[in-house]
C-alpha cells in the first residue's frame, strides 16, 4: 500500500523524518518496500539571487548573469527568457547532478564565456513539466536549501511517497489511519483525533434496503443514503494529487471520494447513480447463473450462494467486491446513493476467488474492515460529498446492525517476557496496547485486554504478545544462548536411512558421477515411458506441460538432462540423482531412489587406447558398489524383469529374493532413447536404499577375523553349457561344494560357440580354497575338484570342458 | 717380492678394464679359480721356509682379498651401468596425458544441506523428513491457514488432480517444509529439536523463481524457549555457515503459524553488484521465523500451556547462492555438466564442524 507523508500527517502529528518513519514502519512489521522522495534529489540545490544580467557578446538569446550564492558571486550563462537581475533562483553548481537532464555539471565555456553552474527550471529538477523559464521564487534567502524552501512553501511538490507491504493479518494498516496509529504507539508522534460527525438528513431516503434472512450471516449490516442535487466532475486538485501520488487514476469527484475512504480509513464504499436504481435494493444470495456487467466492463456469472445487491431490474452489484456498470456514477450523475456495508470476510474471499476478481474492495473486505465504522464511514463520506459536490442528504437507510465483536483475552505480562525473551515491563505492555486502541486492565497477575473493533486478526493471547513485541521492537532483541541438550559431546542425530543416502550419494560421486537435481515433475509422455503418467500423479495446475506429472522414477529426468547436455556438445556423461520418486498420488506413495546414467565413452581419446564405449557391466559395477556402500549384502541374486524401459536381454534386477528388490541395472531400451531424443546406447541403474535390510547386529563390533597362515590353493575349471545358463548359477554351485574350504569362486572367462557348437558356451571359474588346519594334499584337492564338477553338473547341467 | 706387486698391478688393471660380467668371471677364474694364478701362488706357500712364509703369507692373503674386493666392486659397477643403460632406453614422455579418470561431483544443494545439518546437529537438532505430496490439512489447516486465508491464494500452490467422484480436497505439493513440524510433533511430542530439509513447490517461474526449490525448517520446543534463543541459534548458525561473525536483524512480520513472527535479515555489504555476508551496513532478508502459534502446537498434539518454542524456514538454494556466489537459481535444476563441475563439490569434501 502507498501513501504520502502529508497524507500520513493528516492523522499523525509528528516531526519525524521520512527515514525515521520508514525505519519504524519496517521494524513494526509494515515493511517499507520503497520510498519516492523528491526532496532527496534536491539535496544539493540552494537558492541564489541574480544581481546582474548582461547580454552575451556573441549570442542573442543568452545572458551572462552574476549570481549571488552561498559560495560567493558566480558567473552563470543562461538562455532562459526570464533570467534577469533581482530574481531569486535555484542554483546548481559544478559537481551537482541535475536529474532532469541527467548531467553532472562542470565549469564550461558557452560561446567563449565561462559559466560556473546553472539556474534550473522545474523540469530540470523533475518537479513538473514546466520549462518555459527558470524557477523564480517569490521569497527565500541566498544559500537556503531549495528542498527546505519547498517544504515550507510548496510541500506537495516534494511530498514523499512511502510504499509498504501489508501482511494478511494487518487489515487495519490498509488505511492510512491505521498506519498512523502504529507509529504513534511506537512514539513517533501523536494520533490526531478523528470523529465522523453525523450529517442530518433532510428528506426520507427514497431507496429502501432489505437483507434476505439467509444472507444476514454474510451481510449483517448495510447503511446507505441518497444525496440529491450533486454536481459530479473532476475532484479538487489536492484529492487528485493524493490519488495520483499513490498510483490511482482520478475519475470523478464521487468515485475519488470512495477511493479516498478506501485508502484513508480502510472503508470501501460504493456509489450508485440513484436515478438508475429501480425500486429498492435487496441483498440476497444468487440462485446461480445470473449475470452482471461490472465496473471493470467484464460480465460475471454468479455461482449459487454468492451475495448480490439487486434492484427490480436484477443484479446491480457484486456485494463487497465490485459494483455494476449499469448503475455506476458518471459525470452526469445528479442523485447518488452512497453505500457503506460490512461483508463477511470468508464469504467475500470465496466469492472473489470463484469470480476471479481482484478489486480493492474484495482485498479489504476479505481481510476485514472495521464493523463499527460502517455508519461512521457513511457519515464522513456524506460530509465530503456535500463539501466537494454540493447537494442535500437524505435520512440514512439501515438494514441489519453492526456485528458485535467486543471480546477480551487474558494476557500474562510474564508470558510476554518468557516468549519474547525481552524484559518489557508490565507498564510498558499496558502502554503499548492502549496506544494501539486496546484497553488493558486488571490488578492481579494477568491483564484483561479488550480488542478494538478494527483488529479482527487478534484472536487470543498469542496475538496480544505479538502486538506488544512488535511495538516494543524486535530489532532491539538481544540473542540468548539456547542451552545444549546435554553437557559434553553432542550426540549423533542421523538415522540409518539418512546415513545411507549420504553414503550412497558420495560413493556415486567418488565413482565419477556428477550429481544432478532435476525437477520432481516431468511431462506425461516421459512419465508414461517409465510406468507413471497416470491421472493419480497428475498436477491439476502444472506450470507447463513439461512439468505435468510427478516422476515415477529418476531415470527419465536424467535422460532429459543427458539430451540437453548432448545438444550442448557434451557426449560422455555419468550423471546421478538421489531423491524422491512417486508411485502414486498419496503422501505415503513416495520412495527414495538413487539413479545413475552412463552414456558415451569411458573417457576422451588418449594415447593409451584406454577409451571404450560404456557398457552394461559398468553400470552393474557401479550399482553393486553403491549398494554395498549403503549396507547391502555382498551376495545378491540377479533376476530379469518385464519393465519395458530396459533392454529385454540386457538388464538385471539385484535382489534378495523376488520381493526384495534392491536395485536394477541395465541398458536403457533403444525405443525409450528414441522417444526422449537421447543418442545412445545408454546404461543406467536405479537403486532403492530403503529396501536394504537393516544390519542384524546393532553393535559396532565387527566380530573376530579368521585368517590362516596356510597357503590358499587356486584351481581353474572350464565348464561347457547352454548359452542361456547363468554364470552366477555355476559359480554358486561351485561355492556350495565345500562351504568350509572354498572361500571364493570367480568367473574369469566366457567363450561362446566356435568348436563348442551353436548355442553352447564355456565358462571358466577359478576356485580359491583356504585350508584351515593343515596343507591340503593333492588327493584332497582332487576330491574337492570332483565334488565341484558334480555339484555344478547337477545344478546346471554343465560339464567339464574336455 | 716385486713379483707380488707386479701381480697385483696386473690383476687390478685387468679387472678395471673388464667390459662385461662374462669377462669379469673369466678373470675371477684365471686369478682365484682352482688353477688361478693367485691360487697357485698360495699353494706355493707350503713349500716355503717358515721365515719366508711369514713374509709372503700375509702379503699374498692381502693380495687375494684385494683382488676379490675389486672383482665384487667391478661386478656391481657393471650391473649398475647395465641397469642405467636399460633405464635410459626406457624413457617415456611424461607429459602425455594420464589414463582418464572420471571426476564426480556433489550438487551444491546436497552439499549445503549437509553443511546445515552438521551445524544444527551440534546444537542438538535431529533431521526429520516428510512427504512432498501433502494433504491440505498438513500443509495449511494444521499450520493455522484455513481455507479462506489469503496466504493460501498467495502461495501459488500446486494441486494434484482428483478423479471424478473423489470428493476429498485435492492434495498439494507442499509449499513449505512446515508440515514436517506437525508430523514430527504428532509422532514424537515435546520437547524436540529438529530441522527438516527438503524440496518444496510453488507455481512460479521467472528470473529468480523456480517451481521447485529447497527449504530447511527448524523447530525447537521446550518449556521456556524464547525468541531471544531463536536469535542466538540463527546467529550461531549463520556465523558457522558463512565462517564469519554474522549479525541478524529481526523485523516484526506475520506468518499464520508463528506468533510473534519475524523476518530475519543478515548483515551484508554490496560491492560491485555482489553481496558479502557478515560485513557492511546493509541487510539481506533471508528467512521467516517466530514462536510456534498455540494452534499449531495443538494441531501437533502438544499442550501450548505447557510447551513453547520457535520455528524458522530458510531457503537452501538461497544459502548456496549466497555462500558460493552462484548467480542463477534456474541453473540449479538444469544439470548442465559444465555447471555441475564448476559449482559442484568433490566427492569426499564431506562437511563437518571440525573442518569448517
Amino acid at each position: 500500500m502507498k501513501f504520502t507523508l502529508s497524507w500520513l500527517k493528516t492523522h499523525l502529528d509528528t516531526t519525524a523524518s521520512v527515514e525515521e518513519i520508514a525505519d519504524a514502519l519496517t521494524d513494526l512489521g509494515l515493511e517499507v518496500e520503497g520510498i519516492e522522495n523528491p526532496a532527496a534529489k534536491l539535496a544539493g540545490f540552494r537558492l541564489g539571487r541574480v544581481t546582474h544580467a548582461e547580454q552575451h557578446p556573441d549570442a542573442d538569446r543568452l545572458r551572462v548573469c552574476t549570481v549571488s550564492t552561498d559560495e560567493g558571486e558566480k558567473q552563470i550563462v543562461c538562455g532562459a527568457p526570464n533570467a534577469r537581475a533581482g530574481i531569486t533562483v535555484v542554483v546548481a553548481c559544478p559537481g551537482d547532478y541535475v536529474p532532469g537532464i541527467n548531467v553532472t555539471l562542470s565549469v564550461g565555456k558557452i560561446r567563449g564565456v565561462e559559466s560556473h553552474g546553472m539556474m534550473c527550471s522545474e523540469r530540470e529538477l523533475e518537479l513538473s513539466d514546466e520549462h518555459n523559464g527558470i524557477i523564480e521564487l517569490p521569497s527565500g534567502e541566498v544559500g537556503q536549501s531549495f528542498a527546505d524552501w519547498l517544504a515550507e512553501h510548496d510541500p506537495e511538490k516534494i511530498d514523499p511517497v512511502i510504499e509498504i507491504g501489508i501482511t494478511p493479518n494487518r487489515q487495519d494498516a490498509l488505511g492510512v489511519r491505521g498506519v498512523a496509529r502504529d507509529l504513534a504507539a511506537r512514539g513517533l508522534g501523536t494520533l490526531r483525533p478523528y470523529e465522523a460527525t453525523p450529517v442530518k438528513g433532510n428528506f426520507p431516503c427514497p431507496i429502501s434496503v432489505t437483507i434476505d434472512t439467509d444472507t444476514l450471516d454474510g451481510a449483517p449490516h448495510f447503511t446507505g443514503r441518497v444525496i440529491r442535487g450533486v454536481k459530479n466532475g473532476p475532484s479538487p486538485a489536492w484529492l487528485q494529487a493524493q490519488l495520483k501520488a499513490i498510483g490511482l487514476r482520478p475519475i470523478s469527484a464521487l468515485v475519488d471520494i470512495t477511493n479516498f475512504f478506501t485508502y484513508d480509513q480502510n472503508r470501501p464504499l460504493h456509489v450508485f447513480d440513484a436515478d438508475k436504481v429501480k425500486g429498492g435494493l435487496r441483498i440476497h444470495r444468487a440462485k446461480g447463473n445470473e449475470e452482471l456487467l461490472a465496473l471493470d466492463e467484464k460480465t460475471y456469472r454468479f455461482g449459487a450462494g454468492h451475495m448480490v445487491i439487486s434492484d427490480e431490474n436484477g443484479p446491480e452489484s457484486i456485494a463487497g467486491i465490485m459494483g455494476g456498470e449499469e448503475t455506476g456514477c458518471t459525470d452526469e450523475t445528479v442523485n447518488v446513493f452512497l453505500e457503506s456495508a460490512w461483508w463477511d470476510p470468508v464469504q467475500i474471499a470465496y466469492a472473489g476467488r470463484d469470480l476471479k476478481i481482484h478489486s480493492d474492495a474484495r482485498y479489504r473486505f476479505e481481510r476485514g474492515v472495521d464493523p463499527e465504522f460502517t455508519r461512521d464511514g457513511l457519515e464522513a463520506a456524506t460530509q465530503m460529498i456535500l463539501d466537494l459536490c454540493g447537494g442535500e442528504a437524505s435520512d440514512i437507510v439501515e438494514a441489519g446492525a453492526a456485528l458485535k465483536t467486543a471480546r477480551s483475552y487474558s494476557l500474562n505480562p510474564a508470558r510476554v517476557i518468557s516468549l519474547v525473551g525481552m524484559d518489557i515491563t508490565r507498564e510498558e505492555q499496558v502502554h503499548i496496547l492502549t496506544e494501539l486502541g486496546f484497553s488493558a486492565s486488571g490488578g492481579s497477575e494477568a491483564l484483561e485486554v479488550w480488542v478494538p473493533s478494527w483488529r479482527r486478526d487478534v484472536q487470543g493471547e498469542a496475538d496480544l504478545v505479538e502486538e506488544v513485541a512488535r511495538v516494543a521492537s524486535l530489532t532491539k532483541l538481544a540473542p540468548k544462548p539456547l542451552p545444549r541438550l546435554s553437557t559434553g559431546v553432542t550426540r549423533a542425530v542421523l538415522t540409518t536411512m539418512q546415513k545411507r543416502e549420504a553414503t550412497g550419494r558420495r560413493t556415486l560421486a567418488t565413482m565419477g558421477y556428477n550429481e544432478c537435481v532435476t525437477y520432481s515433475f516431468i511431462d506425461q509422455k516421459s512419465a508414461a515411458l517409465f510406468g507413471g503418467g497416470t491421472d493419480a500423479m497428475r498436477l491439476e495446475n502444472p506450470i507447463s506441460s513439461e512439468m505435468s506429472h510427478m516422476r515415477p522414477a529418476l531415470l527419465p529426468g536424467l535422460l532429459q538432462a543427458a539430451a540437453r547436455n548432448q545438444a550442448r556438445g557434451m557426449t560422455d556423461l555419468a550423471l546421478f540423482e538421489l531423491g524422491a520418486a512417486f508411485h502414486g498420488g498419496e503422501p505415503e506413495e513416495q520412495h527414495t531412489q538413487a539413479a545413475g546414467l552412463l552414456i558415451g565413452q569411458t573417457g576422451p581419446r588418449d594415447p593409451h587406447g584406454a577409451r571404450r564405449a560404456v557398457d552394461m557391466f559398468d553400470a552393474k559395477a557401479d550399482a553393486e558398489a553403491a549398494l554395498l556402500a549403503m549396507g547391502a549384502p555382498a551376495r545378491m541374486q540377479i533376476m530379469r524383469s518385464d519393465d519395458p524401459w530396459w533392454h529385454p536381454g540386457r538388464h538385471g534386477v539385484l535382489c534378495l529374493g523376488p520381493k526384495k528388490i534392491l536395485g536394477v541395472f541395465g541398458e536403457i531400451h533403444p525405443k525409450i532413447l528414441r522417444e526422449m531424443d537421447v543418442k545412445g546406447p545408454a546404461m543406467g541403474f536405479a537403486l532403492y536404499p530403503a529396501e536394504i535390510p537393516l544390519p542384524k547386529n546393532v553393535s559396532a563390533s565387527r566380530g573376530a577375523l579368521e585368517i590362516s597362515d596356510l597357503q590358499p590353493v587356486e584351481r581353474d575349471f572350464a565348464f561347457v553349457t547352454d548359452v542361456t545358463t547363468a554364470a552366477l548359477d555355476l559359480a554358486n554351485a561351485a561355492l556350495g561344494a565345500d562351504k568350509a574350504l572354498i572361500t571364493d569362486v570367480s568367473v574369469f572367462d566366457e567363450f561362446i560357440g566356435g568348436s563348442l557348437g551353436e548355442g553352447r558356451k564355456s565358462i571358466a571359474l577359478t576356485v580359491r580354497m583356504q585350508p584351515r588346519n593343515k596343507t591340503l594334499t593333492e588327493d584332497e584337492i582332487e576330491a574337492i575338484a570332483a565334488k565341484i564338477i558334480e555339484k555344478v553338473g547337477k545344478a546346471t547341467g554343465a560339464t567339464l570342458r574336455g | 717380492m716385486t713379483t707380488f706387486d707386479d701381480l697385483r698391478h696386473v690383476w687390478l688393471d685387468r679387472i678395471t678394464q673388464a667390459s662385461d660380467e662374462a669377462s669379469l668371471e673369466e678373470l675371477r677364474v684365471a686369478a682365484l679359480g682352482k688353477k688361478g694364478e693367485i691360487s697357485l701362488k698360495m699353494r706355493e706357500l707350503g713349500q716355503m721356509s717358515a721365515k719366508e712364509r711369514q713374509v709372503a703369507g700375509p702379503t699374498l692373503n692381502a693380495l687375494k682379498d684385494e683382488v676379490n674386493s675389486a672383482l665384487v666392486a667391478k661386478k656391481a659397477a657393471l650391473g649398475d651401468a647395465a641397469l642405467n643403460e636399460r633405464l635410459k632406453a626406457e624413457w617415456l614422455d611424461v607429459t602425455l596425458p594420464a589414463r582418464h579418470r572420471r571426476q564426480g561431483s556433489i550438487h551444491p544443494v546436497s552439499q549445503v544441506t549437509e553443511e546445515v545439518t552438521a551445524i544444527f546437529a551440534d546444537m542438538g537438532f535431529a533431521v526429520a523428513e516428510g512427504p512432498q505430496i501433502e494433504t491440505d490439512f498438513y500443509n495449511f489447516d494444521a499450520l493455522n491457514i484455513p481455507g479462506h486465508h489469503p496466504a493460501r491464494a498467495e502461495m501459488d500452490t500446486f494441486y494434484t488432480h482428483r478423479a471424478k467422484g473423489d470428493d476429498r480436497p485435492p492434495h498439494v505439493l507442499r509449499t513449505h517444509t512446515s508440515p514436517v513440524q506437525i508430523r514430527y510433533m504428532e509422532a514424537n511430542g515435546a520437547p524436540c529439536r529438529i530441522i527438516a530439509p527438503g524440496r518444496v513447490y510453488r507455481a512460479d517461474y521467472d528470473q529468480t523463481h523456480t517451481p521447485m526449490f529447497h527449504q530447511v525448517e527448524g523447530l525447537a520446543i521446550d518449556k521456556d524457549i524464547s525468541m531471544a534463543n531463536l536469535k542466538w541459534v540463527l546467529e550461531e548458525f549463520f556465523s558457522a555457515f558463512f565462517g564469519t561473525s554474522v549479525k541478524t536483524r529481526f523485523r516484526a512480520s506475520h506468518f499464520p503459524f508463528t506468533e510473534p513472527s519475524a523476518e530475519v535479515d543478515i548483515q551484508c555489504s554490496w560491492v560491485g553488484g555482489t553481496v558479502k555476508v557478515g560485513e557492511g551496513n546493509d541487510w539481506l532478508e533471508v528467512l521467516g521465523s517466530g514462536m510456534v502459534h498455540p494452534k499449531v502446537l495443538e494441531a501437533g498434539g502438544i499442550d501450548p500451556n505447557e510447551w513453547q518454542g520457535f520455528a524458522f524456514g530458510i531457503g537452501i538454494d538461497r544459502l548456496a547462492m549466497l555462500k558460493y556466489g552462484i548467480p542463477d537459481l534456474r541453473a540449479f535444476f538444469d544439470s548442465d555438466l559444465r555447471w555441475l563441475r564448476h559449482y559442484g563439490f568433490a566427492a569426499l569434501d564431506t562437511p563437518n564442524l571440525h573442518r569448517g
